[in-house]
């Protein structure tokens, strides 16, 4: 990762979100773990998507260039003031701010990884597995919204920081985007 | 003196319509959309901007359409008993963007049936539902779904469905390639005595009023088109502001139609810039294009429209998907994400006529069924279990790659007590009170989708899946009075809470949309639909909203007559 990629995870953090990615999405045969795939990657992304400018929430476009055209996913998008709102207060909660906590209080992303990721504890990534599903386990809304993150991690656009070399695409044969190339008629009607 | 001859609230099929119409009649239009601008350079030439893509994070999970239920939550209750709300956060969340509902729209745009408009005569009351006819029939609607069709740039196989209305000519273009899934759920179907057909689809199959034919990509419902294949809403809405005569102004939240002093008409509108500055727009015509949820919201807010009706009637598609898991891959995303429909639950067979009578009901009537099938993997991997089995089910992809789905858009039935209202407590970032659901669907509903459900999953077994299964939104178990995780219904379609009709004390607007109380207000979005039917509302949404701007703007009526016999 370069210096101006976005990040928020401290290293030991980012070792915790990798193990736990790893056993949400576990590898089998030729479909890569979370962990190579690049989940923690992915959340590191996410919950730093404000170190940057503009924030890493949505892509570019109209084309990646991975099927012809200009690769404009990585030139991300600017965001109004009300959706800038909206992302910083879910991703770093609503910290007493009037203007985002005009229906109560929110609790951010970074609260939840920051307790969850104390609560899997520093040693996670030595346990044995069985000792880390327990963990999990034992916290069950940060186990949610830890595999929500690392399905996203694994199968988004890899300008979203995760789907490391679009490994998690190439697993389950996903060709991703594919404009502007296109399917041919043939390949819509036929059989695959 | 006004700003303009008229203002248009939201940018969707409807306002988009509308403004082309207006403007090809000389006009002067301000369109004031609430969400953000990713369709086009509102700069000539309005091309596109470049940011919808094949992006199934930024569409489905980072509210990129919006609206985002942190900036504008909506609350849902399924009766006034359980309290204020039980849930809140997105319900039926149409795109708040510049192009609105038609944006994410795979651009299925059937016409509804003859009976669709006088459903109470022909077919009669139904108790705990308020079942009426429309202020006109299909005859006078059908020259101006023609003209929609030739708008949006509908490709379709006229001949095909043996149950549509009669038609004055065939559709603007040929049928697009067919899908593979429906090619085998379409002949399954054929061979036990359904009539499935092409859809007619609002995507190009060739080059069309100088957008290219669709490349098949495959990120179609759901999603915007990066090639602009897609007619609704780019074409009205590049055609009305090629006039020269309309402006679009994004990020503008209308706040109010504010009166004269009469208090019988409107002068025009307030609102919010992206700044949160109030303005004020002046105008001879009010045009609320905002959908059946938004519209009648503002008209809430503003006080306007009978008190007695504003609101109610809301109605939804309720959906049933039956889904068959085959053996072998569909390759569901490559496509037009539906090639295939069917009527056949619309029109009751004996068996139905049967199954409505031992419900206790005089009839029921289901909706289209969409020949469908999976197609995202972010979507697919969310509804897994996590370990072992998320990767295993991932690599055989029973939920995507072997996935066929039939939806069936059920007509649901207006019932007073379904409505629309304001939040007594819940806010938006603007702090105006968030819309309110109430809404339980009426046991007709459920004892369709009971009847049609069994069958269609026959209709995959003989197709090849080897597995079936089918749910509904809402749940079954919802429309019996449980209790569900997450009760809101799925469904996108949206009408009926600012009904039309002759009677100003049983409905909100007259036959040409106008509000019966301040007549220069008009509504031109689904909310002025009497009754669902069991189709897709667009197409119907852009005919009305033709017919209404066409008479507003004082040109002379379309007529249309069925082709001659051969």
């Amino acid at each position: 990762m370069t210096e101006a990629e976005p990040h928020y995870l401290s290293a030991e953090e980012h070792e915790v979100v990798a193990a736990a990615c790893e056993r949400l999405i576990p590898p089998i045969g030729d479909h890569p773990g979370g962990r190579a795939l690049g989940c923690a990657d992915y959340v590191d992304t996410l919950l730093g998507a404000f170190t940057i400018d503009p924030p890493r929430i949505w892509a570019g476009g109209p084309f990646s260039g991975r099927a012809g055209g200009e690769a404009r996913f990585a030139d991300f998008l600017a965001l109004s003031r009300v959706e800038e709102l909206a992302w910083r207060t879910r991703i770093e909660g609503s910290r007493g701010i009037p203007e985002r906590e005009f229906n109560g209080p929110v609790t951010g992303w970074q609260a939840e990884y920051r307790d969850g990721l104390v609560a899997l504890g520093a040693d996670f990534a030595a346990l044995s597995p069985a000792e880390q599903d327990a963990r999990l386990d034992a916290v069950p809304a940060f186990k949610d919204l830890l595999y929500r993150h690392a399905c996203e991690g694994a199968y988004a656009d890899p300008e979203y920081g995760g789907n490391r070399d679009r490994a998690g695409w190439r697993a389950i044969r996903f060709p991703g985007d594919v404009q502007p190339r296109g399917y041919t008629d043939e390949e819509v009607t036929g059989r695959a | 003196m006004t700003d303009v001859d008229a203002v248009i609230v939201g940018s969707g099929p409807a306002g988009a319509t509308t403004a082309a119409v207006l403007t090809d009649a000389g006009w002067s239009v301000t369109i004031l959309e609430k969400g953000r601008n990713h369709l086009l350079d509102l700069e000539p030439p309005h091309g596109p901007l470049g940011h919808v893509s094949n992006d199934e994070l930024k569409h489905l999970f980072r509210y990129f359409l919006g609206p985002d239920p942190l900036i504008e939550p909506r609350t849902y209750r399924r009766r006034e008993a359980d309290g204020e709300r039980i849930f809140t956060g997105g319900v039926n969340n149409l795109p708040s963007t510049v192009g609105g509902g038609g944006f994410h729209a795979d651009g299925k745009l059937p016409r509804f049936r003859e009976v669709d408009f006088h459903a109470r005569s022909e077919l009669g009351p139904i108790d705990g539902a308020d079942v009426v006819d429309w202020p006109f029939g299909y005859d006078e609607l059908e020259p101006y779904y023609a003209e929609a069709e030739r708008v949006v740039g509908v490709a379709g196989d006229h001949t095909a469905n043996p149950f549509a209305a009669w038609r004055s000519g065939p559709y603007p273009m040929p049928p697009g390639p067919d899908m593979f899934c429906a090619v085998l759920t379409s002949r399954a179907a054929s061979e036990l005595g359904f009539h499935p057909y092409r859809a007619p689809t609002g995507v190009n199959s060739v080059e069309y009023d100088g957008r290219p034919a669709c490349n098949n990509c495959g990120f179609c419902g759901f999603f915007g088109c990066p090639i602009e294949a897609k007619g609704d809403p780019v074409a009205p809405l590049r055609q009305a502001l090629r006039s020269g005569r309309c402006e679009v102004r994004p990020e503008s939240y209308v706040t109010e139609v504010v009166l004269d002093a009469t208090g019988n008409r409107a002068r025009g509108v307030r609102y919010l810039d992206a700044a949160g500055v109030e303005h004020e727009v002046s105008a001879r015509h009010v045009i609320l294009a905002a959908g059946a949820f938004e519209t009648p919201r503002l008209l809430l807010a503003s006080e306007l429209g009978n008190p007695d009706v504003v609101g109610r009637y809301l109605m939804y598609h309720f959906q049933t998907y039956v889904l068959g898991v085959f053996p072998f891959s569909l390759h569901g995303h490559r496509g037009r994400s539906v090639t295939h429909l069917m009527d056949d639950p619309i029109v009751p067979d004996a068996a139905a006529r049967d199954a409505a009578r031992e419900a206790g009901l005089p009839y029921f009537r289901g909706g289209i069924v969409e020949h469908g099938a999976g197609a995202h993997p972010i979507l697919e991997a969310v509804h897994l279990p996590a370990g072992e089995t998320h990767t295993r089910l991932m690599l055989e992809s029973p939920m995507r790659e072997r996935l066929a789905a039939f939806t069936m858009q059920g007509e649901d039935l207006p019932q007073a007590t379904n409505r629309v209202d304001l939040d007594p407590r819940v806010n938006d970032v603007w702090g105006r009170p968030a819309g309110r659901v109430t809404f339980l669907p009426h046991r007709h509903e459920a004892a369709c989708a009971a009847h049609w459900a069994p069958r269609l999953e026959e209709v995959m077994r003989r197709a090849g899946a080897e597995s079936t299964f089918w749910i509904t939104s809402p749940p079954l178990e919802d429309a019996r009075g449980g209790v569900q995780r997450d009760p809101t219904p799925i469904s996108r379609h949206v009408m009926g809470t600012a009904r039309m009709g002759t009677d100003p004390r049983t409905s909100v607007c007259d036959p040409w949309h106008r509000l019966h109380d301040v007549e220069n207000v008009l509504v031109a979005d689904s909310s002025v639909f009497p009754t669902s039917a069991g189709y897709g509302p667009t197409l119907t949404i852009v005919a009305l909203a033709i017919r209404a701007a066409r008479e507003l703007a004082g040109l002379t009526p379309l007529r249309s007559s069925p082709p001659a016999a051969p």
